[in-house]
């Protein structure tokens, strides 16, 4: 349906509303505020969160589009508005996160002039967005949106940038709505090869010892079921890499927990023990392979992958298995022979014990001195029934939180993994309470963390945004601190950190805070934050010398881990 | 890459001569791709940010219409070109990329020599090289020449060697290589076909 003489930025709302999106994370400026005006009449159809810097919105973009696989939405203007999304973009970009980055450009007059706030936007998020394009005709306003969110939400999701520039914001246009779903030289979902199916149940049938590697591609493919039935046919013991935590509930009789170097031990021990190793929907991160000389040398190896070019990259394969893991897992599904594993599945046994026994059960249960941040999201996480949205900033609390937090459903874990970006958490937070408005968010984040973003406390003030704020508070930079200890002769260089009084910050901003020192009110406070409406700050004052544990070391063999800090 | 103190313009390990380097080889990549702006930064970058120097570019319309055609060399293990092909594909207006060792492909280089008219007229030598290196005069004036060379690297810069030890060079110009395959399968043309099936499915 054409809409005769309407500007650029109206056509963007209208391109917009035809691509679903509902919510929008923003910031306004000078070369963006045609957009602004027109958005001012779409209040009531496109609901815009005024957040409080620009790193916020795209990372409140991410942790909308992944609790809902929507995709996210970001707004903000030229220049420093846009050069403060990059990190949210390359973020975006490592974590296949689907999100659309809009910014406010100079007229097209201008461009190259080094006009004020003028940056080369194009230039500057290329190397690290999936498509990047400078829309300099109102005319084009309405394709390149749609091809900006086909783009973003297909195949291996990742973040679009559109650089909108002025003119083209204000030019008058009959609109006329596109729909993009094909593009040649882009082949999002490639066709399955029914000889690698073949080849694949071969393989797994004849595994004595398979173990899986379950990624984010499970969930951004929506293949949970998929994958619970493959597991379940052929009785396939897996574990789950930091972004894929979610993608089999955390008791799945199956699932052997978390791989990578903080994670459990049996799955990274088994690693080296398996005769078929299966990767589905992941990329052998270095944090997931350790030394990679020494990484699964004795086992076979399959990889499931949309992406070719995750094939080979970091770990030589036998078999590639290209194509949606949707429909690639349901087809070897059907082609496996019903059986168990049993003795090997019981081998992972005796290492989770040991692991419970030297590591966990102190962790989670310590008898006395001060709170430990394990136990912290542990207890929030039972008292949430391990229902709850996980967030975390990165750092120690990260590690903890995606070691101690259980999950029940899909879509549960919001965290930055590859990008490993600090100040993630609370703007992300914000986004997951958008993206999944019937589910309690909890955010797990340090104190060094909650700083470089802590701004958005207004945008949570503003917007009444339900996060349960869990503040680890070591008042150190823990995970830098922890290496220094390990590797650096614990020289402490500028990880202690002089903290201000969180409680008064968060009363500043109306949100409701408490603060725990004591084992004693753990619960009481929890349950406190669990069923207060609306935002609140948990300060917990954990110890402050506490380490990660279980370790692979960086660049050791993945089943070489530490159990505990050598002295 | 860091090479510097070896002969090795390849791996910057081993100390052979360009082209006998164990450790690497010679690839030429032929990358077609929509004619999009801003499209070749995306494609060098694919190579420096690992770590992989370019030898020659060049890029031009090809025969298909709106199909833009480059053709890049540089030193690699086969390994390395051929994640440098998936990740050149992995951008959104790259239609195809593969990589080819220089017997699959035909190809061709030219050059400009400047050369100074008095020593050339002094030096009987010169004219004999550039005839025997089958190369043509194509300007002449009292102050210089130039000379044309077409060809493979290897009689290009023999050329220039000749002429050089002959002391009249003033200017010396070598083009990147241009290549086609010898291979009597067109994979574009089989990849558009294909993607113009998928278009109407």
């Amino acid at each position: 349906m054409m809409n005769k003489n309407i500007s650029g930025a109206e056509a963007l709302m209208q391109s917009l509303l035809a691509e679903g999106v509902e919510t929008l994370f923003g910031y306004p400026g000078g070369a963006i505020m045609p957009v602004y005006d027109a958005l001012y009449d779409y209040r009531d159809r496109l609901n815009h969160v005024l957040v409080r810097h620009e790193q916020g919105a795209v990372h409140a973009a991410q942790g909308y589009a992944r609790v809902s696989g929507k995709v996210g939405c970001a707004i903000v203007t030229s220049g420093p508005g846009a050069t403060n999304t990059v990190t949210g973009i390359a973020d975006a970009m490592i974590d296949s996160t689907p999100m659309v980055v809009i910014c406010g450009q100079v007229g097209t007059s201008l461009l190259g002039t080094d006009a004020f706030q003028e940056v080369d936007v194009v230039g500057v998020t290329s190397p690290i967005s999936k498509w990047s394009y400078q829309i300099r005709r109102a005319e084009d306003v309405s394709w390149a949106v749609s091809r900006a969110f086909y783009i973003a939400r297909s195949g291996r999701p990742g973040p679009v940038v559109l650089d909108f520039t002025k003119n083209a914001q204000t030019a008058i246009i009959d609109y006329e709505p596109s729909k993009v779903d094909f593009i040649r030289s882009y082949d999002p979902v490639p066709t399955p090869d029914s000889d690698a199916i073949h080849e694949a149940a071969r393989m797994i049938n004849n595994a004595v010892k398979p173990f899986v590697l379950v990624g984010q591609g499970v969930e951004l493919g929506d293949a949970r079921e998929e994958l619970r039935a493959f597991l379940e046919k052929a009785q396939l013991p897996a574990g789950c890499t930091l972004l894929g935590l979610s993608a089999l509930p955390s008791d799945h009789p199956l699932n052997m927990g978390m791989l990578g170097m903080h994670g459990n031990l049996g799955p990274n021990v088994m690693t080296n023990q398996c005769d078929l190793l299966i990767a589905v929907g992941m990329r052998f991160d270095d944090r997931v392979t350790g030394n990679l000389k020494t990484y699964a040398k004795q086992a076979k190896i399959i990889h499931f992958d949309i992406d070719p070019s995750e094939f080979d990259k970091n770990v030589k394969v036998n078999l590639a298995v290209l194509g949606d893991c949707k429909q690639t897992l349901a087809a070897v599904t059907e082609l496996l022979d019903p059986t168990t594993h049993q003795s090997w599945i019981d081998g992972f046994k005796p290492y989770a014990e040991k692991e419970y026994n030297k590591v966990i059960d102190r962790a989670v249960h310590p008898k006395d001195g001060p709170l430990l941040m394990a136990e912290v999201v542990s207890r929030v996480s039972e008292a949430s029934h391990n229902e709850a949205v996980l967030v975390t900033d990165v750092g120690q609390n990260q590690m903890f939180g995606c070691r101690y937090f259980k999950f029940t459903k899909g879509r549960s874990v919001v965290t930055s993994g590859g990008c490993g970006t600090m100040g993630f958490g609370l703007p992300a937070a914000i986004g997951a309470t958008f993206g999944a408005p019937d589910r309690t968010v909890c955010l797990f984040v340090g104190d060094g963390g909650l700083q470089m973003t802590i701004q958005e406390l207004g945008t949570i003030m503003e917007q009444g945004s339900p996060v349960k704020i869990i503040l680890l508070n070591n008042n150190y930079l823990g995970n830098v601190r922890q290496w220094q200890a390990m590797f650096f002769n614990h020289r402490y260089s500028f990880t202690p950190m002089m903290n201000p009084d969180y409680e008064l910050i968060a009363q500043a901003y109306g949100i409701k805070a408490r603060t725990v020192v004591e084992r004693s009110d753990l619960d009481a406070a929890i349950s406190e934050m669990l069923a207060t409406d609306g935002p609140y700050l948990l300060q917990c004052a954990v110890k402050e010398e506490d380490n990660v544990l279980p370790m692979t070391p960086p660049g050791a063999n993945v089943d070489d881990m530490l159990l505990e800090i050598p002295q | 890459m860091a090479k510097q103190n070896t002969d090795c313009a390849a791996c910057g390990k081993c100390d052979q001569p360009n082209g006998v380097c164990p450790e690497f080889t010679f690839y030429t990549f032929i990358i077609y791709s929509e004619n999009t702006p801003g499209l070749l930064s995306q494609i060098t970058a694919v190579f420096t940010r690992r770590q992989v120097n370019i030898e020659s570019l060049n890029v031009s319309a090809s025969s298909t219409p709106g199909v833009h055609k480059f053709t890049i060399t540089c030193y690699c293990e086969e390994q390395m070109a051929k994640m440098l092909t998936k990740q050149m594909e992995k951008r959104i207006e790259v239609l195809k990329a593969n990589y080819y060792t220089d017997d699959e492909l035909f190809i061709i280089e030219t050059s400009l020599i400047k050369i100074s008219t008095p020593l050339m007229l002094k030096n009987r030598e010169v004219s004999k090289a550039v005839r025997l290196h089958d190369a043509k005069i194509v300007e002449v004036n009292t102050t210089y020449a130039t000379v044309e060379k077409t060809g493979i690297t290897r009689d290009i810069l023999s050329l220039y060697e000749s002429l050089n030890k002959l002391g009249v060079v003033l200017q010396f110009v070598r083009s990147g290589r241009i290549a086609i395959t010898k291979s009597r399968v067109e994979h574009l043309d089989e990849y558009l076909a294909q993607r113009e099936l998928q278009r109407c499915l």
